[in-house]
């Protein structure tokens, strides 16, 4: 690293003039050996010390001053609302992040300048102090500094002591001066080795001695007081005075200024934003280092979070869950969900080609470029002068508007030609139209959604793009399987909480709680446990079921799949999405299966598309888990079966840790011995609850339907291989439960 | 009543009705389309496209059909047929590719869905300028300022399929003048009348199918 002496190849001949040793000869550190004698400074210099000098007792006096009238009770008060409420607002907008930092810092050494000057107000009549400062320094400081102090007089360096950080920021940029002063003063021969090792040694020490108090001083600086819970309010209050009063005037400004969208981050950042969270951000980084005594790790954790809500206008529930999905990157998730992801459309390869759309596009004055390399359908848009929703070529099918997030689950699902593809949720018809695509108009896609306006959407978008294999039907996807049910594929684009999506509806941020993510994961399990149902796991080439949603939160994806891993016959498998980071496993209280690391989520900070989840499963045996003595439990609220999953999670996962998790024959039968027990548990608990009921003939009825049920599962795949007609099944076990009640 | 009785027509006829009898309630399954039904519709069909509707029925790769659902005649496959005759009634929105529809009076209206297989097979065929294209799509008539190309031996009140200068189907009209009438009429005479363009598909997104 940098330069080194040539202590020993001093009389070897050089080789040749390098181009380095022409810039830069090597360094000597002879300056140092010229310390006893002594140094002349500059006319200039001179000058520029003299200066110093009396702004320093200038500030001294006024630091004097101050401490006549002392308010030893606002301190700690006074702290926060320096760092929240700072009077120069309107500077600070305009600066970067990284000059808010600086000018932080320098607020805190102001803090410390007053405190010392405080602290040492009574002691500077006795002048002990001073002395003991003067020896401090004596060590501390550089033969160059010593120099200084000599010259200067007794008060100045009482000053000098007080103002401490800046002093020795000084005294650094003397040092440097000096030395390139001393560099041309200096001839003399090394008959000096020793001396040189010596001064070195010494200069270490120094260097260490102040570096130390240089600690020290950061030290003191760095600490970052929470306000209390008082503050708060009173900080509530105020935004609500000040937004009121100044709104008006505020934001036409700052709109002009900024534009629509930055407008109230602006308006909330100048007063608590920015620097609180950076603060605490940094303090949470190293909490043991740079904590205040006797705050805990929750506090900062509370501020940073109302913090950024306060920037970013979320509401606290959901930043909470943010915070908990991205404690390192919460920042580039939030700020990514401020701008819009990059527009883009898929090419209809029904009726055109990448290629040949490309130019047509060009030529309207779109201009477009092919998307990500895992896409060969993707364009995108960079800016356009004609309505990108209106071009004949829209009209004509040739390209569909669509998010590029919105490929992945039909990739992953990868259709093919003449099988029966089942779309629960299709409305607009962007993913259906692209199922239509890849199958090339053969075999049957049904498209199906909740929704009756929307599914005019489908039929118009399904027709336009020229799709002819398409059915439209408007059912209730739970209700799906008895219409019809032996698809090859199913894909569920299940309704949710929109949480991956904020920057296409900011509505998100508001208005979603604890209530809603539930009510989404219920719903969402339901049309899982609709959609294996109408699968066909005899299928000859699929099989399998594609769960996706545009949301990040851990409810709506992980745990759905984990619970349709207990419900029923189906395994994870590869998505055959290479990139995207794997699903959770284990998730604060959640402990999932853990083949849901073969799940994939997507993120708008990390791979510029919207926040995605996909998830393939594979359907091995129709038969359903305890059919027969099921009674409700698909009908079951979401929290119920939680707790009952989470009851049986843990004997689970202990089987499931002696067996290999791939294996499907292993797996099914797991699955449907756990799913037996919690029945049997569960039946156990119905009986409890209802004791005055006629509790024996249940019972009965639980046994015997749990044992021939165990007994399938275990000869496993003969009956799912003798299942000829899958779609019978359910129904026997239907007329079954009919006849038992 | 689903379906009109040999009796009604009877009555009907001798009132003086002569124009296909339709039911007057929404059919809640597909059917068959009826003899005038087909007739009508066929009619229609063979002003765009002649003698090619044959194409359509004996085609090579699989058996296709025709069938009425709540008025509106969509052509399916039969496996299409067969599946979503489980789905049949009030929830079936779509299946295959929605023609057009019966009128309460029983006249055929073509959609511009069924462009996909009228542009194919057309016979008559008009292209348009860049200028005029716009237009079109808004659901103007054809004048003869935007007239590109227009095909040979075009009669009179032929159905033609409408295209801008790539090649791109855009609709379809009918023309009201013959070739050899267009060549004569001044630039702001109407040449084709407009029936369906595609951009139907944004401003009628609700009563196409």
């Amino acid at each position: 690293m940098g330069r080194k002496r040539e202590i020993l190849e001093d009389d070897k001949p050089k080789k040749g003039p390098g181009r380095k040793t022409k810039k830069q000869p090597a360094p000597s550190f002879k300056a140092l050996l010229g310390d006893e004698g002594p140094k002349k400074l500059s006319h200039k210099q001179k000058q520029r010390q003299r200066k110093r000098e009396e702004k320093k007792a200038e500030k001294a006096s006024a630091g004097a001053k101050r401490k006549a009238t002392p308010t030893p009770n606002s301190r700690p008060s006074k702290k926060p609302k320096l760092l929240f409420d700072s009077d120069g607002d309107d500077d600070e907008n305009l600066r970067s992040s990284d000059s808010e930092e600086e000018e932080m810092q320098d607020e805190f050494s102001e803090d410390d300048v007053l405190s010392d000057s405080e602290s040492e107000a009574l002691e500077k009549e006795s002048g002990k102090k001073a002395k003991k400062n003067e020896k401090k320094a004596a060590n501390a400081a550089t033969p160059k500094a010593k120099k200084q102090q000599e010259k200067g007089n007794a008060k100045t360096r009482k000053q000098e002591k007080m103002a401490a950080p800046e002093s020795d920021d000084e005294e650094e940029d003397e040092k440097s001066d000096s030395d390139s002063d001393d560099e041309d003063e200096s001839d003399e021969e090394m008959d000096v080795e020793k001396a040189s090792k010596k001064l070195l040694k010494k200069q270490k020490q120094d260097e260490s001695l102040a570096q130390d108090e240089l600690m020290l001083n950061i030290k003191s600086q760095e600490k970052f007081t929470l306000p209390s819970g008082q503050e708060i309010e009173k900080e509530d209050i105020l935004d609500l005075v000040i937004l009121s009063e100044c709104s008006l005037l505020v934001l036409l400004f700052v709109t002009r200024v900024w534009g629509k969208r930055d407008r109230v981050v602006n308006a909330s950042n100048s007063r608590s934003g920015g620097r609180g969270i950076s603060h605490i951000r940094h303090i949470l980084a190293d909490f043991s280092e740079r904590r205040e005594e006797g705050r805990s790790r929750k506090e900062y954790l509370d501020q940073l979070c109302r913090d950024l809500c306060a920037r970013f206008n979320y509401n606290e529930f959901l930043m909470e869950r943010l915070l908990g999905l991205f404690p390192n990157e919460i920042m580039d998730f939030l700020e990514a969900n401020e701008y819009p992801r990059p527009v883009t459309i898929r090419t209809n390869t029904l009726k055109t080609r990448r290629r040949d759309l490309g130019p047509m596009l060009i030529d309207r004055g779109v201009n477009v470029e092919p998307m990500a390399r895992w896409s060969g359908v993707g364009l995108t848009v960079f800016d356009t002068k004609v309505p990108l929703g209106a071009t004949p070529e829209y009209l004509g099918g040739h390209y569909m508007l669509q998010g590029g997030a919105s490929f992945l689950p039909v990739m992953a699902l990868a259709p093919q030609e003449r099988e029966r593809v089942l779309d629960m949720c299709a409305a607009p018809g962007g993913k259906s139209s692209y199922i239509a695509a890849l199958m090339k108009n053969t075999g049957l896609l049904w498209s199906n959604d909740a929704n009756r306006e929307r599914c005019k959407a489908i039929v118009s978008n399904l027709h336009r793009l020229g799709v002819i294999n398409s059915l439209v039907t408007n059912y209730d996807g739970r209700a799906m399987k008895k219409v019809f049910h032996s698809f090859d594929r199913v894909l569920l684009d299940a309704p949710c909480s929109g949480t991956g999506v904020i920057s296409k509806d900011e509505a998100v941020k508001i208005n979603k709680d604890e209530k809603d993510i539930l009510r989404c994961s219920h719903l969402q399990k339901e049309l899982l446990l609709s959609a294996i149902d109408c699968c066909n796991a005899n299928s000859k080439t699929g099989g399998y079921i594609v769960y996706s949603t545009c949301s990040i939160m851990v409810e709506e994806n992980e745990w759905v799949i984990d619970y349709a891993l207990k419900k029923r016959n189906v395994k994870i498998v590869p998505c055959g999405l290479d990139f995207g980071k794997e699903g959770f496993v284990n998730f604060e209280q959640h402990r999932f299966h853990p083949s849901l690391r073969l799940t994939r989520r997507f993120y708008p900070h990390t791979h510029n598309l919207d926040g995605f989840f996909v998830a393939k499963l594979q359907k091995f045996s129709n038969k359903i888990p305890g059919e027969e003595n099921k009674t409700d439990q698909v009908e079951e609220n979401g929290e119920e079966s939680a707790k009952s999953e989470n009851k049986t999670d843990q004997a689970e996962e202990n089987g499931e840790d002696s067996a290999k998790s791939g294996d499907a024959e292993s797996k099914g039968k797991k699955a449907a011995n756990s799913d037996t027990k919690k029945q049997a548990k569960q039946k156990s608990t119905d009986k409890d609850s209802e004791t005055s009921k006629s509790s024996s003939p249940d019972k009965n009825k639980a046994k015997k339907n749990a044992t021939p049920d165990k007994k399938n599962f275990q000869s496993g795949k003969k009956v799912a291989g003798k299942l000829k007609k899958p779609g019978f099944l359910p129904k026997k076990g239907f007329k079954n439960k009919k006849k038992g009640n | 009543m689903r379906r009109a009785t040999p009796m009604v027509i009877i009555v009907l006829w001798l009132r003086g009705v002569r124009r296909p009898i339709f039911p007057c309630g929404q059919a809640k399954n597909m059917r068959p389309l009826t003899q005038e039904e087909t007739n009508t519709f066929f009619e229609k069909l063979s002003k765009y496209i002649g003698e090619n509707i044959k194409l359509l029925i004996d085609r090579q790769d699989g058996s296709y059909c025709f069938r009425l659902h709540k008025d509106r005649v969509y052509y399916m496959s039969e496996e299409q047929l067969k599946i979503g005759s489980s789905a049949a009634g009030d929830t079936l929105l779509s299946i295959g590719s929605c023609f057009g529809k019966f009128t309460k009076s029983g006249k055929f209206h073509l959609h511009v869905t069924a462009l996909d297989y009228l542009a194919p097979y057309a016979k008559h065929k008009v292209w348009l300028k860049p200028s005029a294209e716009q237009q079109f799509l808004y659901g103007h008539h054809i004048m003869k300022s935007g007239l590109g190309r227009l095909t040979e031996d075009t009669e009179q009140y032929q159905g033609v399929i409408v295209y801008n200068m790539n090649d791109l189907a855009l609709g379809f009209g009918v023309a009201a003048k013959s070739t050899l009438a267009c060549r004569n009429c001044d630039p702001m005479t109407i040449v084709v009348f407009h029936q369906a363009d595609t951009g139907q598909y944004i401003r009628d997104e609700d009563t196409l199918t």
